[in-house]
């Protein structure tokens, strides 16, 4: 039962990953892209969280971890490029 | 070991001045005379041994795969050169202190002296032969430093580079000559080398082995043809030309010729070519000495000759010749220094070194010509003075090797001829300055020199004398007990008296002294004669002509071979590897898929594939569009990481990641100055052919990694793994090879990530952009759509979420960090975490709030950082491993609640850590250094 809902689940969030490439591909602007690839940076936490109970291996929710803490840190420089151009001031 | 101390010594004390050189000046002299006297001290206990016949030999293992320990002898030579050395040195140091002028910088000149001090004792006291040339070396380099020490002067400059050249050149055969040596003798100590003579010289590879350190031999110590670099060096400062160029330095040759005396000598070809080199620099430097009009070039040319007289010495081959060239090493380095002494007193007093000019000083300088005329009396061989002794010893030793010769008579006329012109030119140093009418346009009034610069050259004197009158009370045990040094046995007799009664020597030292005068006193038309037909010599115009030709043909490959532009050099990059790996493959005739057969393809895998496909194709897409570019390579970058999560790579994941952090704001740092968009460049066809070369090296390294991929193939990830636990006390096999067995390369990579830091901050350290917009700072005023920029530059709901981060971020990189050792992790990515998180920081709160919380100069802890991995290292060392071989064990601690805490400990921690922190420090420094580039005026940051 639980193989099945992980199963499941892997392919929902590979789906949302797959549309979150496909609008970072498509754009049309700067903030639509940057929103989808911190979207894409979600996804791929969910992915190994997922991936990492799917093989009963610990190694992944830290790898999952890092991803949360420091994934967030591109987005934030990107946003504020587009907002300020200067990100260190 | 008290010889190692004083060795050691003048190189501490050189460091110690050249570390304190910009407080006050005087005080260097005083602390390098103390330092002098400090390595006498050192070398006091010892100097009763060499007398009582023993030789102390002191070792320690260093290199003993290579055969090169720090092993160190003393002997009667070696004690000689080391008396000589200190000796001299002292007396050098007193006299330059009042030679030089305020506006030199003594403390560079005294840390030279020191060093070189330090390199010529090294030398003189080695028992193994290539620490010997590392020290030969070691005295190359520092005398360049001594003799371009007034770096101002374009002749200093030329004239040291000349020397180092020359000698540089030398040392090279002698290295090469040394390791054949040392491999015909069986060993490189010098106790070995001396024994083996009688293999050395029956060895088929004698001649070649002779010539490659008779080549070392010959450059230092300025023979016939190379001996052209020492005139030229005459443009270093006067103490330094007394102090190498009459005792050290320059005896370095001979010293080598004297040590491997019992090993080398003894066969027709060491008499050819040292004898007949000897004879030839003799001859050429006697010669062209009495026609110099520059003291101090006179002053060269006889050295020349002198040294040539030595080696003439030692290529007898003779042990009596051996002792008499010993005994004139002593006797030139007492009258040579006090000369050049009195040289650069003149020079001093009167501002010119030009005896056209400089005449009838003695009206004015009575004292010091009093001096000049002791040592010159010597340099002539007069009786009375310690010239004369050896001279006559010379003389009886040609006479002697005459009669074993074909064309015999011929010899001792040549050292005769030789003579003649030494009489001349030392009167000419006497009668051309002293006397001789009254000086011609000199710019000062001529004056006896301060008291105490005249010591040194009293000393020496009184030493000329002492000698010369009384040798065997004065000179005989220590020249008996060199002797003894260098001919490894008992020394011959020898009668050093006065009066030997009418020889043959006598006669050619009147014919010399009568001869001399009367070339002197018919010098007129000679000069006339060599101003009109004697050129200058081919030596130095050849290696002007070979320098330049050298410089020119670098020229021409460079820029045959390197064109100023990154497309074609990348491009012919490009395709060499293309080409040589086709081939390579090609050749082999494997086909292209090997035998291991195909894992099963899932879906999440394709899925996987296809995105990183069409993400990397969207990039090369919209890379004319730099920002969208950039987050395009963004999701590349995090697709790559999902690769690595999927091979059970986690460790690669998380530096992937970390990695990609940095690089981002990196490159947005970087962006805000440049062009938003990227603009066309190129021909079409240009481009068309860069992106055909682009797809085949794309290709060839797909299909390169698919055919590795579908091969077996043994890697040597399994000794590792087998080896982990065991050799490096740890589980993660990544970390392991990191820090323990391959930890030298992580110490050198941090090392070079670094100096990277270091480079980036000096470079950034002083660059101001100016303005290109309107606005405060010099980014562009307006975004690329022509939008005003956000008027908050630090939104609060960002800063208050970014500080409560900081600590969580923390904790994470100290925790990766601690378990690196077993599990994935490390310093590596622990440093990359703390720096991302700290820069948030940056990005979110600003840079004036950030500053206030963090140390500002950030370099020291990169230097921490390596200090901590090298100690590390270094106490395996000390410990008797390997470096950088990790101690690990646990500690078992009782913790309240938790139960026992099992704390794995390993000494490769402390490397880690050491990599940590340069990773924080280096990466922080650059991006910070970036950043404060876009603040409006460059505040004064460090």
């Amino acid at each position: 039962m639980l193989s099945l809902a992980l199963d499941l689940a892997l392919a929902l969030v590979a789906a949302a990953g797959v549309l979150s490439l496909w609008r970072l591909l498509r754009g049309p602007s700067a903030p639509d892209r940057i929103l989808a690839l911190d979207t894409l940076y979600i996804d791929t936490i969910a992915l190994v969280v997922l991936l990492g109970m799917r093989l009963d291996s610990p190694l992944y929710f830290e790898a999952a971890l890092l991803i949360a803490l420091l994934g967030f840190v591109g987005t934030v420089a990107l946003a504020k490029y587009l907002l300020r151009g200067d990100i260190i001031e | 070991m008290n010889l190692l101390l004083a060795i050691l010594a003048p190189f501490l004390g050189a460091a110690l001045i050249f570390g304190t050189r910009h407080r006050g000046r005087l005080r260097f002299a005083g602390a390098a005379g103390v330092t002098t006297l400090i390595a006498l001290a050192l070398l006091a206990p010892s100097l009763a041994g060499p007398f009582q016949g023993e030789t102390l030999i002191w070792r320690l293992a260093w290199v003993p795969s290579l055969g090169l320990d720090l092993a160190l002898r003393l002997d009667g030579l070696g004690l000689l050169f080391a008396l000589m050395i200190l000796g001299i040195g002292l007396l050098v140091i007193l006299y330059a202190r009042y030679y030089l002028s305020p506006a030199d910088d003594m403390g560079r000149f005294y840390a030279s002296l020191l060093l070189f001090m330090g390199a010529m004792l090294g030398l003189v006291l080695s028992e193994n032969v290539l620490l010997l040339l590392m020290f030969w070396e070691l005295t190359s380099l520092s005398s360049f430093l001594l003799i371009s020490f007034w770096q101002g002067r374009a002749d200093a400059r030329s004239g040291a580079r000349l020397a180092l050249t020359i000698t540089g050149a030398g040392g090279l055969a002698l290295l090469g000559g040394l390791l054949l040596l040392g491999h015909i003798a069986g060993g490189y100590d010098l106790s070995t080398i001396l024994a083996a003579g009688d293999t050395i010289r029956a060895h088929p590879w004698y001649l070649p082995t002779l010539v490659l350190i008779l080549l070392g031999a010959f450059t230092k110590s300025a023979q016939f043809p190379f001996h052209f670099w020492l005139p030229n060096a005459m443009a270093a400062p006067t103490p330094v030309s007394a102090y190498l160029h009459s005792a050290t330095m320059v005896k370095a040759g001979v010293f080598l010729l004297a040590r491997l005396f019992p090993a080398l000598s003894g066969t027709p070809e060491w008499s050819a070519l040292v004898g007949g080199t000897g004879l030839a620099t003799l001859l050429l430097g006697a010669f062209v000495a009495l026609f110099q009009h520059d003291l101090k070039g006179l002053l060269a040319y006889s050295t020349i000759s002198h040294l040539g007289l030595i080696t003439l010495l030692f290529g007898i081959g003779t042990p009596l010749a051996a002792v008499a060239g010993v005994f004139h090493i002593i006797n030139h380095a007492t009258f040579k220094a006090s000369l050049f002494m009195a040289a650069g007193i003149i020079d001093h007093e009167t501002g010119s070194r030009d005896m056209r000019r400089i005449n009838g000083l003695w009206r004015w300088m009575p004292y010091t010509g009093a001096l000049a005329m002791v040592a010159s009396a010597a340099m002539a061989g007069v009786p009375l003075f310690n010239g004369f002794l050896s001279k006559e010893m010379f003389f009886a030793e040609t006479v002697g090797a005459s009669s074993l010769l074909r064309f015999g008579a011929v010899l001792p006329a040549a050292v005769t001829l030789a003579g003649v012109f030494a009489v001349a030119y030392s009167l000419r140093f006497i009668h051309d300055v002293f006397f001789n009418g009254d000086p011609i346009g000199l710019t000062k009034t001529p004056h006896e020199p301060p008291r105490w610069m005249k010591v040194p050259v009293e000393v020496l004197v009184a030493l000329c004398l002492l000698v010369g009158i009384a040798p065997a009370l004065t000179v005989e045990p220590i020249l008996a007990v060199a002797a003894q040094g260098v001919l490894q046995g008992p020394v011959p007799d020898h009668d050093l008296a006065i009066w030997h009664g009418f020889s043959p020597a006598l006669w050619m030292s009147v014919i010399a002294l009568i001869g001399g005068l009367l070339l002197y006193a018919g010098r007129k038309p000679l000069f006339a004669l060599h101003e009109r037909f004697g050129g200058r010599f081919l030596a130095r115009d050849l290696y002007e002509a070979g320098l330049s030709a050298l410089f020119a043909l670098a020229r021409r490959l460079t820029r045959g071979s390197d064109r100023p532009s990154l497309p074609v050099m990348l491009s012919l990059l490009v395709l060499g590897a293309l080409v040589l790996g086709a081939a390579g493959f090609l050749g082999a005739g494997a086909g292209l898929t090997g035998p291991r057969p195909l894992m099963p393809v899932d879906g999440l895998g394709l899925l996987w594939a296809l995105g990183l496909i069409a993400a990397a194709l969207a990039t090369l897409a919209l890379h004319r569009r730099r920002l969208v570019a950039l987050v395009l390579a963004g999701a590349v970058g995090l697709l790559v990481t999902l690769a690595f999560l999927g091979f059970s790579a986690p460790d690669l994941a998380l530096t992937q990641l970390s990695v990609e952090l940095v690089t981002l704001i990196l490159l947005l740092l970087a962006l805000y100055f440049l062009p938003q968009e990227d603009p066309v460049e190129g021909s079409l066809p240009g481009r068309v052919r860069d992106g055909v070369l682009a797809l085949a090296a794309g290709g060839g390294a797909a299909a390169l990694t698919w055919a590795v991929l579908t091969r077996p193939y043994e890697s040597i990830a399994g000794f590792f793994i087998a080896n982990s636990i065991p050799g490096g006390g740890g589980a993660n096999v990544v970390n392991v090879i990191l820090v323990d067995f391959r930890g030298f390369d992580t110490l050198g990579e941090g090392t070079v990530l670094a100096l990277a830091a270091l480079g980036i901050h000096a470079m950034l350290g002083g660059l101001h952009l100016s303005g290109s917009g309107s606005g405060s700072g010099p980014g562009p005023a307006r975004d690329a759509a022509g939008r005003a920029w956000d008027s908050d530059p630090h939104p609060v709901i960002l800063a208050t979420l970014a500080r409560l981060l900081l600590p969580l971020a923390l904790l994470m990189s100290v925790f990766i960090l601690l378990r690196g050792h077993n599990l994935p992790g490390g310093g590596f990515i622990a440093g990359l975490i703390t720096a991302v998180a700290l820069i948030l920081q940056y990005l979110a709160n600003g840079v004036a709030w950030t500053r206030e919380r963090l140390p500002q100069n950030l370099l020291p802890l990169m230097g921490w950082g390596l200090l901590l991995a090298a100690v590390t290292g270094l106490a395996s060392l000390a410990l008797g491993y390997p470096f950088l071989t990790s101690a690990h064990g646990h500690l078992h601690l009782p913790v309240p609640l938790v139960g026992e805490l099992d704390l794995e400990l390993a000494s490769a921690m402390a490397f880690d850590l050491g990599v940590y922190l340069v990773v924080v420090g280096a990466v922080l420094t650059v991006l910070i250094h970036l950043g404060r580039l876009h603040a409006a005026p460059a505040g004064d940051w460090t």
